[in-house]
């Protein structure tokens, strides 16, 4: 005998069978891109010119791809390393610069404090693909063009009306006390900065560096312009070459390596701090 | 640096202890400042000025007054990267509300699995937009890619179809690209503005008999307002400025219809090498988006003196 508590169970069943079927062929679509890329990136020379169905290696895991991508520019190694070094030299800058000007901002009075942070902020209204050129002259000029320290100094500018921001938002939050208590034991200046202040604002200093490692490892077109010699480019530059191909003819293989290997460390830091990630983007997002 | 001291001590030392003050607060902020000077200020106003010179890369430059703006109201190839610019922009921002919206509700209430949706959707976000371009324009390659073989193995398409051959079908795998790059993050946005809404309004509503179209009309729109404007102009300014999509995937596409304004900037200044014309053009970009964000601070402010 059907009761009505079980017609409303069985509806119920029903109802969360459809939507996680919703769910998986939504999160399907989403990642298959990834993996099918990824798993391809296995295949041996024979097969990686062939379209990817099945996207696994179907006869035995090769790094073929792998060593097809280094025969490009410098070797993926080299363009790896740029990249590295771009990226983590953006965070260690950035932070340095926006722990320094978001504690100057939360904590001191000075003049014209509200115009210069409005101006840092406003820098975001404008695009910086409309300043390319006279970045290009003033690197120049600085004798930083075609240098990855000149690059990292344009991605630190890009990110600091954000991380700024959230650095002071961070300092607003510690309460002055500790501040004052710290002072009476001694310590002051960079010293009460860094020993006592910084452990409390390290959630925001986490926020910080993961947006400017993202996007200094995913810029594309200031890379592209900057730099103008084989051994510096970063990766995305040089999969412009991968992708142009050599005597008209592209190597399939060498792309899906290619964009494995600058896809998986985004997907790796995300994961692995994606509440820092997440509240980024709501500081922004509420803002 | 010494004053005469002719006041009392006390505000003295109050005086030069808030001057001490100030002097260390511009020495924090003083980092920040110099490169947004040196790496932003700068070059706008150096924009500005190359755009009023014809400034080849090599040889001096010459002060041409307004001449590269007059020639820029006659270049049609500008205007066709300005329409096609415009054209991208509101078909990826329709596509792009036409999930991440249905997206928004779909992962709103809590349920088991829901947070590993929500990351799965969103992981595309993370990943540069050349490294997508990359990957979907293997996927879209008609030899070896996924999409051509696919389609016509299940039977959908007789033989293989070159997506990226004719214009159409090109513009829409890149649509289709950006969705799939963009969407989670959009989703997010509309997701704070729909957890803000109080559940006890949308529960009144039901009482009251509303069906769940005209809640969502009469309520969830109205009160995600801010959210949406928000969503909207962050969609839009991030397409007008689209170029690592046409570049890597198009090439500026077939019969170069696929210019967009910053991908005719890029060809004129660093191709051709015409960097006056280029800051002129880059000129006008900025002010179109200077106008936007314009836009965006009176949409914001609307939202906020209605309640």
């Amino acid at each position: 005998m059907t009761t009505r508590r079980d017609i409303r169970a069985r509806r119920a069943f029903w109802s969360r069978i459809a939507y996680h079927g919703v769910g998986i062929g939504t999160a399907f679509f989403f990642l298959a891109p990834f993996l099918v890329s990824f798993l391809a990136s296995f295949r041996s020379n024979k097969e990686n010119g062939l379209p990817p169905l099945p996207p696994w290696p179907t006869s035995g895991i090769s790094i073929d791809a792998y060593r097809a991508l280094d025969g490009f520019g410098s070797g993926v190694w080299q363009h790896t390393v740029n990249s590295l070094v771009v990226s983590f030299g953006t965070v260690v800058l950035t932070v340095a610069v926006s722990v320094l000007a978001g504690y100057g901002f939360s904590r001191y009075r000075f003049p014209l404090k509200n115009a210069l942070f409005v101006l840092i902020i406003a820098t975001l209204m404008i695009p910086f693909q409309s300043i390319l050129t006279p970045l290009f002259i003033i690197l120049a000029k600085l004798g930083l063009n075609n240098s990855l320290f000149g690059l990292m100094l344009i991605y630190v500018t890009l990110q600091l009306p954000f991380s700024v921001f959230m650095m002071r938002n961070a300092f607003d939050a510690v309460p002055k006390e500790i501040e004052e208590a710290a002072r009476i034991d001694g310590a002051r200046d960079l010293k009460l900065l860094v020993r006592v202040l910084m452990p409390l604002v390290m959630p925001g200093v986490a926020t910080v560096s993961i947006f400017a490692f993202l996007n200094a490892w995913n810029e594309f077109l200031a890379a592209l312009v900057l730099l103008s010699s084989n051994e510096n480019y970063t990766l995305p530059v040089l999969m412009t070459a991968v992708r142009a191909g050599r005597l008209g003819s592209i190597n399939w293989g060498a792309v899906q390596a290619g964009v494995t290997v600058m896809v998986v460390p985004c997907l790796f830091v995300f994961l692995l701090l994606q509440r820092y990630y997440m509240r980024g983007l709501m500081a922004g997002a509420v803002k | 640096m010494t004053m005469p001291i002719a006041a009392s001590r006390p505000p003295r030392a109050r005086r030069r202890k808030r001057n001490r003050s100030g002097l260390a607060g511009l020495l924090y902020i003083a980092p920040a400042m110099a490169l947004v000077t040196v790496f932003f200020v700068i070059p706008v106003l150096f924009t500005l000025w190359m755009s009023f010179h014809r400034w080849p890369l090599l040889g001096a430059p010459r002060w041409i007054g307004l001449g590269n703006y007059t020639r820029m109201l006659t270049d049609a190839r500008f205007f066709t990267a300005l329409g096609f610019t415009a054209h991208y922009t509101v078909v990826v921002t329709i596509a792009i509300f036409a999930v991440a919206f249905p997206l928004a509700f779909f992962v709103e209430k809590q349920r088991p699995f829901v947070s590993a949706y929500r990351t799965i959707i969103f992981l595309p976000v993370v990943v540069g937009l050349a490294s997508a371009s990359l990957l979907w324009v293997w996927l879209a390659n008609v030899d070896s890619g996924l999409f051509a073989p696919l389609f016509q193995a299940l039977g959908l398409t007789n033989g293989r179809v070159n997506l990226l051959a004719t214009f159409d079908m090109a513009f829409l795998t890149i649509i289709v690209m950006v969705v799939w790059k963009i969407a989670g993050f959009t989703m997010i946005i509309l997701l704070t503005g729909l957890q803000a809404i109080p559940a006890e309004l949308t529960e009144a509503a039901r009482i009251d008999g509303a069906r769940r179209w005209q809640r969502f009309r009469y309520l969830t729109l109205p009160l995600m307002r801010r959210t949406l404007a928000l969503a909207l102009i962050l969609s839009i300014t991030g397409s007008i400025l689209a170029f690592d999509q046409f570049y890597i995937m198009t090439s500026g596409g077939p019969q170069n219809r696929m210019i967009s304004v910053v991908y005719y900037i890029f060809n004129q200044s660093f191709v051709s090498f015409n960097l006056g014309y280029g800051a002129a053009l880059s000129i006008a970009l900025l002010a179109i988006l200077v106008a936007i964000s314009i836009v965006q601070l009176w949409l914001l402010k609307v939202g906020d003196d209605r309640p």
